[in-house]
């Protein structure tokens, strides 16, 4: 069976699993019916424990599917502790369904699966040791990789139907009103999180930090939760991002920011008024500096910036350049102590953020966006899941997402050491390159034939050479040789789902 | 060429490759670490060999650590390498650059 991009599934794990392939970046008008958690009603007078022992033995079965949030990203304690508790219980066979595993999750996730306690997983990405594992058999059932606007849409949906939500925040009162953005470990915006809050069965939060009631503003509310659990630490501030974003002075980075700007600037899309989503890659962040300074010299200003939000983005927002940001995690502590400050940066869910299957999501109404990538092939479908060696160690993120901005610019050197970024076919698709419009590397651009109307405003730029995609492939290929080829097993080790819920892609076990 | 003594070439800096050779009875061994070893395995120690080959290196080990190195700094490398392996930096062989 092959979909839409050319991808060979699997037919039987696709029938076992229910799956559709991957036909068309077009969500239509389809009308959903949404899910309902349960309610265990209580007038919230002893949702205070200080056990996460007691809170899995009253909460958990075998079987269930349990979530956690990221935002504490290599910060995180909560993960840990809970996880611990599970294995040493002796629970089987649940469901991991965390908005994403950061790398400080990896030793715990691997063992829990060795122990049979953890036997599915659902998750945006994984890198490191556990994508290592993954990739070469160790979890039996394939795991589902969604970008972040297809979890909240499959949570939504109950295709991840969430029995018991552990939900680190920074501040809690005893009712379980929360935000992440006072107290030791701050990260900003619950994002993410709020999904869990919204549609677990049980919520259950952890916290450091109990204070006095009622707590606000609160993000996640007093009428989703069942336990608030005080914990000693909840997470390592140092590891959850980092301070000061730093400039980068890679002079390819700066080439690379400085033609992204370009594309941008000569684009029909930049007027008064625009809107702009950045990564928080170094050439992402210095195309916010570069972009800056072209808002200022025509005038311009945004109606918002969107997504992950970096300092640079909410310095744009202190000076006035940008109305409005729309904020569903902060990558850094800057972001983060500007959510607390500015009325004008709003705290947002994935869905609001991201789910297709809405009454509009923020995506929809975004003019601009800068994407990395892994690979990116020929036909212009991004990678960002598997490494040059077939290792899964990336992410959706939101890139699928934000792919469906009306500019989307992937920013890609040529080559990174002897890997060309540029191939014929990439290793696996998680980004189809039809929501895929301009490739900015080093070198030059190349824009997508079928946006002929960008070929016309973009092919006169000076100093921004315009190849075709097909040439910067043979450029990259000419400096780093022919690759040999990758060797898999016919074993389906993950799945890309796309944003909406059918198949782009799968990875196989790798053979060493 | 004779291998007299162990010699290195090169840094472990990303787009580098350090060639460390040192005598052998006969034959080339080589002994390869690389980040790319399953793509470009192969093609390293091929340009390793040929340039050893070309210098008429014919018995040495080689231990290569590679950090994604393109083949014209490999075969730098490997020239280097062998040059102060021979003991022979006094005079370089023109005819394999």
């Amino acid at each position: 069976m092959k979909n839409s991009v050319d991808r060979d599934l699997p037919e039987d794990v696709m029938k076992d699993l229910n799956y559709q392939p991957f036909e068309s970046t077009e969500i239509g008008h389809p009308e959903i019916q949404r899910v309902a958690p349960k309610v265990h009603v209580s007038t919230g007078d002893d949702k205070v424990v200080t056990s996460i022992k007691a809170v899995v033995k009253d909460t958990l079965k075998d079987g269930m599917t349990i979530s956690f949030h990221h935002h504490f990203r290599n910060g995180d304690f909560v993960f840990n502790e809970v996880m611990r508790e599970i294995i040493d219980a002796g629970y089987k066979d649940l469901t991991l369904a965390p908005s994403s595993l950061t790398g400080v999750m990896n030793d715990m996730v691997i063992e829990a699966i060795k122990a049979g306690t953890i036997t599915h997983i659902t998750s945006s990405g994984m890198r490191g040791s556990l994508g290592d594992f993954v990739s070469h058999g160790g979890l039996k059932n394939p795991v589902i990789f969604r970008s972040h606007g297809n979890r909240a849409r499959a949570i939504e949906h109950g295709d991840i139907k969430i029995d018991v939500a552990f939900l680190g925040v920074p501040n809690a009162d005893a009712l379980g009103n929360a935000n992440g953005m006072a107290g030791d470990a701050v990260f900003g915006s619950l994002g993410y999180a709020l999904m869990d809050a919204q549609y677990a069965d049980k919520v259950v939060l952890l916290t450091d930090n109990i204070v006095k009631y009622p707590n606000t503003p609160a993000s996640i509310k007093q009428t989703q939760v069942d336990y608030v659990v005080r914990v000693d630490k909840v997470g390592d501030p140092d590891k959850i991002g980092s301070g000061a974003t730093r400039f980068t002075k890679d002079p390819k980075e700066l080439k690379i920011a400085s033609t992204v700007n370009d594309v941008i600037v000569n684009s029909p899309y930049f007027k008064d008024g625009f809107s702009f989503q950045t990564g928080s890659g170094g050439a992402a962040l210095a195309v916010t500096r570069y972009l800056r300074q072209a808002m200022i010299d025509n005038k311009i200003k945004a109606s918002f910036a969107l997504g992950g939000i970096t300092k640079p983005t909410t310095d744009l927002l202190a000076e006035g350049l940008v109305d409005k940001v729309m904020d569903v995690q902060d990558f850094d502590k800057g972001a983060a102590d500007s959510m607390h400050t500015n009325a004008n940066q709003q705290e947002i869910d994935a869905s609001w953020y991201a789910d297709p299957d809405n009454k509009g999501a923020m995506v929809d109404q975004l003019d601009v966006v800068i994407l990395s990538a892994l690979e990116i092939d020929t036909k212009f479908n991004v990678n960002v899941m598997s490494g040059s060696d077939g290792v899964i160690r990336g992410a959706i993120g939101g890139h699928q997402d934000a792919a469906t901005a009306k500019l989307t610019i992937i920013s890609a050197p040529l080559v990174r050491g002897r890997i060309a970024t540029i191939v014929p076919d990439v290793t696996t698709v998680v980004t189809p390159g039809d929501s895929v419009d301009v490739l900015v590397t080093e070198y030059g651009i190349a824009i997508n034939p079928k946006r002929q109307d960008l070929v016309k405003s973009l092919s006169n730029l000076p100093g921004v050479p315009v190849y075709t995609i097909d040439e910067l492939q043979q450029l990259a290929e000419k400096k780093v040789g022919k690759p040999k080829p990758l060797e898999f097993t016919d074993r389906t080790v993950a799945m890309i789902e796309y944003r909406d819920g059918s198949i782009i892609d799968t990875i196989k076990e790798v053979k060493d | 060429m004779e291998i007299k003594e162990t010699a290195v070439a090169g840094t472990l800096e990303s787009s580098d490759i350090q060639i460390m050779i040192s005598k052998a009875a006969d034959g080339i061994q080589i002994d390869l670490q690389s980040d790319v070893e399953k793509q470009f395995g192969d093609q390293i120690r091929s340009v390793i060999t040929t340039t050893l080959n070309e210098m008429g290196v014919t018995a040495a080990k080689v231990k290569a650590v590679d950090k994604g190195a393109l083949d014209c700094v490999i075969k730098a490398r490997a020239i280097a390498a062998v040059q102060r392996a021979s003991q022979t930096t006094d005079q370089p062989a023109w005819e394999v650059l």
